[in-house]
């Protein structure tokens, strides 16, 4: 089966690998268990509840779970198949392969089904020597139609609501593949015979107990927790959310519309806090009609909800059902939750609520226990023309000598190879340039110059404030070099300022450009057209708002995300699109290029972030097992890692090289908006709805440390250059700035820590926060540390 | 935070009634119960999911208002198209309506004239975006610059002036605004900082509140001298300047002691020296203090009044006083009055009452000299309608037969004959317009003459003309009712909706300006005179099968429950306070639509709305007030520092009003005519 496995990699290859071979090659996995997610294409909305299904299941690679995998590429249609090919680890993927033929048999997509039968014929008599049973196509098939009742039916509900428009835009990312130019209006037909067999995915509610006695069940339960040692009754309190989910979804599915309702009303006061969103959308689904294609039931009906307890609670809850005999609950906890049973001393109640209120529960600890390559790469050697840096020294300070020895500590830091690094090479980065050379050079020149930070030295803030924007303003970023902003705009136009005297000039036309001297030593300055020359240019080609900007490391390009479904290269030398990445379907909320460049990541609606090179019209990976939409993205400095904010409250961390979801952070208790890296690549803050800020150990899995303060969602962070200070800023209006030398002194990663993830978090936000400043009425959306550490922030003046 | 446990989820439907409104709309009659309690159910859900979606997208946004386009996007992710013809507007003008037990919320749909909308002119093309740059911080201090909030906002100011222990140190950039948030926050924040904030309660449980100085940097001195110089000063331009800056700068609250002193001690020393011109420029000192929204003007007011009452009550105030104009001053000090009134009258401090009480002393003394009269009646007479209703109405009588002694009877002095016409004339414009709403129409002399004494004529016509004037506005306004939009929903019900006739310039009332008022008068509005609770709103639904029948207003009442009789008011008021607005909705009922809109079988409703009351609307033709800036004097000469230093000796036989009570007056004796003695 692995040997098999491995052979369909080469298939996945084959097909995606039409490009240059500077893609990165995908390797087997190490197998952590959460494969699951790095595969499954998925459909527009259900989908990544799927693959979480299936990597909940751990890897343990029973039959189904790969149905379910496969069951997300239904609705999209085949664009899934190249994309899942970077899973190579997962043992399930001969039935991947067997239900998606199936699938095109049955939606009538022969080419496609022919294409792909002959790839993976070729494979299977590669693989023969392996000795891998050559049955994939035919008798697998067939074996696999079983199998492919479930897939259909655990299609998810999405697809149900999606009527054939939506699926033919899926089946243009199909065409797009050049597969199966027979695609489009077929794949809606098939999202139609979807609908009936979303009972399936409800099935497990079909065994139902006597309706009025669930309030009973419960209260009896609630009783007997409230009752418990006081040690106890944290842990168990835990339960009383998915269980009060499930048994209402229960009620509802059966049918019993008043008891459900009274149960509802009853209880759901008793639920914290933090899940009040979600209940807000349970209250609303009264019907059975409800469920089908409700997203958030599909994520507690898809995913089981994880809880941590200790071993003597357990034994405590299971003893106590088993005695009332009680088995609608045990029911539900035997096949709802998945309850992580650790040994030794149940947590505090500051310890639970600490790590909870994520859509799905805790993370698992497996989850959390794959080496992170957290450390910077080696910077290359780049041969400083050492008699112009002392010039340029002498010109300015007239003591060359004191440069030089700081230029060395900086050079030496970075020519020891950090322990935690990753191989250099691990994917495949571009090539320096000349110009990222005397980029570099500049960068390291500013360095110098740089204001060392801290608790007394405070840095200053310059707010660009967005004026006229009546409330338009969507999404903003800066060059690292601060002479560019790019802000994206409701009104679906990208709009870039020069902030520096420089204007913004982009290059002649071609007739022009063939007259000019291509010898001459100011070509550059030659090729641009002066008549254009402003500070403003707008970029005008999204359908829609335009929710996420970047800039390129080089400052030649912007990537743009929108509410259309795309993301948007454009060339800042000629400030016109160049390619437009389809792929989301659904609204992009952010995109990032890496800070190597060439590659860049995307997240949106579709629950999933796509990690992309510029020059492939489709991505390379796909980051799939968020429960609801991906927020924002971001690049470890290293480039090896995404890390990924979602809805679902949760924070993933995934491996670029394989795909892997190698960190899952649980804590915050609103959609996340916002992430960053610590410059030294160890330490990751979150921001979200709650207005709270968390810090998290990347190596360790843990979170370190908590912000407070903030009374709205956090909308960005940013450490300064050297990672002394944090600086958020909010929807309140305010940017605050953060001690983070002192955030992450101390920390407390002893080996038990460590190996249960127990943690105690200091309560010293007040220490922290260095600097509170409010703005004029204007949301904080941006901020960004120049070179010399000074704070740029950014955002639109919104008249109360 | 996980101890606090509050949902409050309610599971709202919409009424199965809705879904047969839409039916009925639709052209389906008779929608069973049944179907339409199912589909009351789909729909509610439905409209929930679009609704949670539009949510993700207003967070994505960036923004804190759900709009239009964002219900757009979310019915766009259901593959739903999406609604056309709403567009993000700041604020749709939902307007809500109630009676016989049902509500509804409606969107006002105007029908538009095509023509009218391509010969109107384009609008303003709205200005691009741009990006400006600013400081928000320089090495961890915020600079005062107008980008940046105001350093101490408003209710920092006040959690000072109220709590002085807990407050913090003025130019402590990180506890101000943190405290002031942290009433915002969750209470599980509150904790850590009020263990923080107030570093003074560990000391010792006895430790007083540290003296605080007030130390003024370098840049506020100097804008300190050159805004007080500026505005005693002789330059005009220079002088419009600095109020421009007082009224509008939001970092002035460190300066405000100092502010009130000079205002305080300028106005002591220059009712000594009658330098009326001074007076004047010192009260629109005060009136560009009280327009600063960003001040907190309460810990200063008890300076203030007396100097205020001073230029209202002051026996003399320039040096000819058969000449010089002092009455301007003495009417806007009275509005100023009545705006403190207005604005920092509480039930604990009694600012109105107390001022009330010192006005109807002076006047009712006999001994008052005329100047004082007339400024103590003006000051009660900008209190408003209430106010000259019970206090200045019953003693008419009694005050036109003094005057009519002074102006008929040996000329004794001209300032007294002067003094007299002013009042009567005061008397006249004040009482007319409110005699016009209590008094059923036929004005008859005589009977004014049996209630009103020697005034009664001169009231009558006065009262005839008050009457005219507010028809014809009516009239005017009437035709202009097309334009009505919805009243801000901030405005409240202030404590007196008087019309008075005050010059919207001076008496700036938040809130009032952006009020299409003109409109909200019409001639058959019954409007209660006095304040009234809000009116009841009614639903008229009509079905009316007559055939001919266009129009058909059933029954419009506004009567105020608990306000008495107030419909037999007649037409000439000036600003009701409840318009009724008939809207005309016909739907076709099972019958094909019909092809006359008032053909048999459509139904016609008339839905009458009423407009919550506008609170301080001001009616009536905004007459045109003498501008109280008339400089008498042409070279004003006593400038801010000198007018200080002249106080301090001449404050010596005045006590000075004791700080931390506002004091108004009360006490002093009426006779003197002025807290200030008279020189």
């Amino acid at each position: 089966m692995a040997a098999l496995a491995e052979e369909q990699t080469e298939v996945a290859v084959k097909i995606e690998a039409d490009g240059p071979p500077t893609l990165l090659p995908p390797q087997a996995g190490d197998g952590a268990g959460e494969g699951g997610g790095g595969t499954t294409n998925n459909g527009p909305n259900g989908g990544g509840g799927n693959a979480a299904a299936a990597s909940s299941a751990g890897g343990d690679g029973g039959t189904p779970k790969p149905s379910v995998a496969v069951s997300a590429v239904a609705p999209a249609g085949a664009a899934p198949v190249p994309a899942a090919a970077p899973e190579a680890g997962a043992p399930h993927d001969r039935q991947t392969l067997l239900a998606v033929l199936q699938f095109l048999r049955q939606s009538n997509l022969r080419e496609a089904e022919e294409a792909l039968r002959r790839e993976a014929r070729l494979l299977e008599e590669a693989a023969a020597g392996s000795g891998a049973p050559g049955e994939a196509d035919g008798a697998g098939a067939e074996a696999a139609s079983a199998l492919l009742s479930r897939v259909a039916a655990s299609a998810p509900g999405p697809a149900a609501p999606d009527p054939p428009g939506t699926g033919a835009s899926g089946a243009a990312a199909v065409s797009g593949s050049a597969t199966c130019p027979a695609a489009p209006g077929k794949v809606g037909s098939v999202a139609v015979e979807d609908q009936p067999d979303v009972s399936a995915v409800l099935s497990a509610y079909n065994q139902q107990g006597d309706p009025t006695m669930y309030e009973e069940y419960y209260s009896g339960l609630k009783h007997f927790i409230e009752c418990s040692l006081d040690c106890h009754r944290a842990e168990l309190s835990q339960l009383f959310y998915p269980l009060f989910v499930h048994m209402y979804l229960e009620l509802v599915y059966n049918q019993h519309e008043n008891e459900a309702k009274s149960f509802f009303e009853k209880f759901h006061g008793d639920q914290e806090c933090y899940y009040q969103d979600d209940l807000r959308v349970l209250s609303s689904l009264t019907k059975k009609e409800h469920m089908k294609g409700n997203e958030t039931m599909l994520d507690f009906r898809t995913s089981k909800f994880v809880l941590r307890i200790s071993r003597d609670s357990y034994q405590l809850l299971k003893r106590h059902l088993q005695e009332k005999q009680n088995n609608q609950i045990w029911n539900i906890v035997q096949e709802h939750l998945y309850i992580d049973i650790f040994d030794g001393m149940p947590r505090s109640k500051q310890q639970i609520d600490a790590m909870v209120g994520s859509l799905a529960g805790e993370a698992k600890r497996e989850a959390n226990k794959s080496k992170v390559f957290f450390g910077l790469l080696k910077e290359p050697e780049i041969e400083v023309p050492l008699d112009d840096e002392d010039e340029e020294g002498e010109n300015e300070e007239g003591k060359p000598k004191k440069k030089k020895p700081k230029k060395d500590s900086i050079g030496s830091k970075s020519k020891k190879q950090d322990p935690n690094a990753p191989p250099q090479n691990r994917i495949p980065l571009p090539e320096l340039k000349d110009s990222d050379k005397l980029d570099k050079i500049m960068n390291m020149k500013e360095t110098t110059k740089r204001v060392r930070l801290g608790p007394d030295c405070l840095p200053s803030i310059c707010f660009y404030t967005f004026l006229n924007a009546y409330q338009g303003l969507t999404a903003v970023d800066v060059t690292d070099d601060s002479s560019l902003i790019a802000g994206g705009f409701a009104d679906s136009t990208v709009r870039v300022w020069s902030v520096t005297p420089k204007k913004l000039r982009s290059v002649k036309q071609a007739a022009d450009l063939s007259l000019i001297d291509k010898e001459s030593d100011d070509v550059l300055e030659r090729i641009m057209d002066e008549k254009t020359a402003s500070e403003l240019k707008i970029l005008y080609g999204h359908s829609g708002p335009v929710y996420g900007a970047s800039f390129s490391p080089d400052r030649n390009y912007l990537l743009s995300s929108s509410e259309d479904g795309t993301v948007r290269l454009w060339s800042l030398q000629t400030f016109t699109c160049l390619v437009g990445y389809k792929g989301h379907n659904y609204p992009v909320w952010d995109t990032q290029f890496s800070p190597y460049g060439y590659y860049f990541v995307s997240g949106g609606h579709d629950r999933v972030a796509r990690l992309w090179a510029t020059d492939h019209y489709q991505p390379l990976r796909i980051f799939a097992g968020h429960l609801a939409d991906v927020n924002c993205t971001r690049f470890h400095p290293n480039s090896n890692y995404v890390a990924t904010g979602s809805a679902d409250r949760t924070v993933r961390l995934w491996d670029v090289l394989n795909g892997n979801c190698v960190r899952i952070f649980t804590g915050h208790k609103g959609p996340i908006h916002s992430l960053t890296f610590s410059p030294n690549g160890r330490f990751l803050a979150t921001g979200a709805t709650d207005g709270r800020v968390l810090l998290w150990d990347i190596g360790h899995g843990l979170m370190v440390g908590e912000l407070k303060g903030h009374t709205d969602t956090v909308c960005s962070l940013r450490f300064s250059r050297d990672g002394e200070i944090l600086a958020s800023g909010s929807m309140d209006n305010t940017v605050r700035l953060w001690d983070a030398v002192k955030a992450f002194e101390d920390l407390e990663t002893d080996d038990f820590t460590t190996a249960t993830g127990h943690i105690n978090l200091p309560e010293n936000s007040q220490e922290l926060l260095l600097g509170t400043y409010m703005t004029k009425s204007t949301p904080v959306v941006h901020l960004h540390f120049t070179r010399r550490n000074l704070v740029l922030a950014a955002g639109a003046y919104s008249p109360q | 935070m996980a101890e606090e446990k509050k949902l409050k989820l309610s599971n709202t439907v919409l009424p199965s009634e809705s879904m047969k409104v839409v039916a009925e709309s639709m052209g389906i009659a008779q929608i069973q119960e049944e179907t339409c309690q199912l589909l009351t159910d789909e729909v509610s859900y439905r409209i929930k999911e679009i609704a949670q979606d539009a949510l993700k997208f207003m967070h994505m946004g960036k923004r804190q208002k759900l709009t239009t386009s964002d219900i757009d996007y979310a019915l766009k992710l259901k593959n739903v198209e999406p609604l056309y013809g709403f567009h993000a507007q700041e604020f749709i003008p939902f307007r809500f309506a109630s009676g016989g037990g049902r509500e509804l919320y409606f969107y006002e749909e105007k029908e538009v004239d095509l023509s009218d909308i391509i010969n109107t002119p384009l609008p303003r093309v709205p200005l691009d975006v741009c990006l400006k740059a600013h400081w928000l911080s320089i090495e961890g201090c915020q600079p005062a610059i107008p980008e940046n909030p105001p350093p101490a906002p408003k209710e920092q100011q006040k959690a000072e002036a109220t709590e002085p222990l807990k407050s913090a140190k003025p130019g402590q950039e990180e506890d101000g605004p943190l405290k002031s948030k942290g009433q915002g926050a969750a209470p599980a924040d509150g904790k850590g900082k009020e263990k923080k904030a107030p570093p003074l309660l560990e000391g010792g449980p006895f430790r007083l509140k540290p003296r605080s100085i007030h130390e003024l940097s370098v840049e506020q001195q100097l804008y300190y001298k050159e805004i007080t110089e500026a505005c005693v000063g002789s330059c005009e331009a220079k002088r419009a300047e600095a109020l421009q800056s007082i009224a509008t700068d939001p970092g002035l609250y460190q300066m405000l002691p100092r502010f009130s002193t000079f205002i305080s001690e300028g106005v002591r020393v220059n009712v000594v020296q009658n330098n009326l011109a001074l007076l004047i420029y010192l009260m629109r000192m005060v009136k560009a203090l009280m327009d600063n929204p960003t001040l907190y003007l309460e810990k200063y007011v008890h300076e203030l009044i007396p100097a205020v009452m001073t230029c209202i009550v002051s026996r003399q105030l320039c040096l000819r006083p058969d000449v010089d104009n002092h009455w301007a001053l003495r009417d806007f000090a009275a509005r100023l009055v009545a705006q403190i009134c207005k604005h920092f009258s509480t039930t604990t401090n009694n600012i109105q009452s107390r001022i009330t009480k010192t006005f109807t002393k002076s006047w009712v003394d006999e001994k008052t000299p005329w100047t004082t009269r007339y400024g103590s009646i003006a000051g009660l007479a900008e209190l408003g309608h209430d106010v000259i209703k019970t206090l200045i109405l019953p003693r008419l009588q009694q005050e036109g037969e003094r005057i009519r002694s002074v102006l008929d009877g040996p000329v004794l002095s001209n300032i007294d004959r002067i003094g007299a016409d002013h009042v009567q004339s005061l008397l006249l414009k004040h009482c007319a317009p409110v005699l016009a709403k209590l008094r059923p129409p036929p004005d008859n002399q005589d009977a004014y003459r049996a209630e009103f004494g020697s005034l009664g004529p001169l009231l009558c016509s006065h009262v005839v003309k008050a009457r005219a004037q507010a028809a014809l506005q009516a009239q005017q306004v009437n035709r202009t009712t097309l334009t009505i939009t919805q009243p801000r929903p901030t405005l409240t019900l202030s404590q007196a909706p008087q019309p008075g006739p005050r010059t919207p310039g001076l008496l700036k009332v938040p809130g009032s300006i952006a009020l299409p008022v003109q409109t909200l008068v019409s001639a058959r509005a019954a409007a209660p005179p006095q304040p009234s609770p809000p009116p009841t709103k009614f639903i008229v639904m009509s079905s009316s099968s007559s055939a001919s029948s266009t129009q058909q207003v059933l029954s419009l009442s506004t009567s105020a429950p608990g306000s008495g009789s107030t419909t037999t008011s007649p037409v000439t008021t000036t600003v009701p306070s409840v318009q009724p607005i008939v809207k005309l909705v016909s739907t076709a009922t099972a019958a094909p639509p019909s092809t006359a809109p008032s053909g048999p079988g459509s139904v016609q409703k008339y839905i009458v709305v009423s407009l919550p009351p506008t609170g301080d609307g001001k009616g009536g033709p905004p007459t045109s007030h003498p501008s109280p800036v008339p400089p008498q004097s042409s070279a004003p000469s006593p400038l801010g520092g000198s007018a200080l230093c002249g106080g301090k000796q001449e404050a010596g036989d005045s006590p000075p009003p004791a700080p931390g009570t506002p004091k108004a007056n009360g006490s002093q004796p009426p006779g003197s005519g002025s807290p200030q003695p008279a020189p």
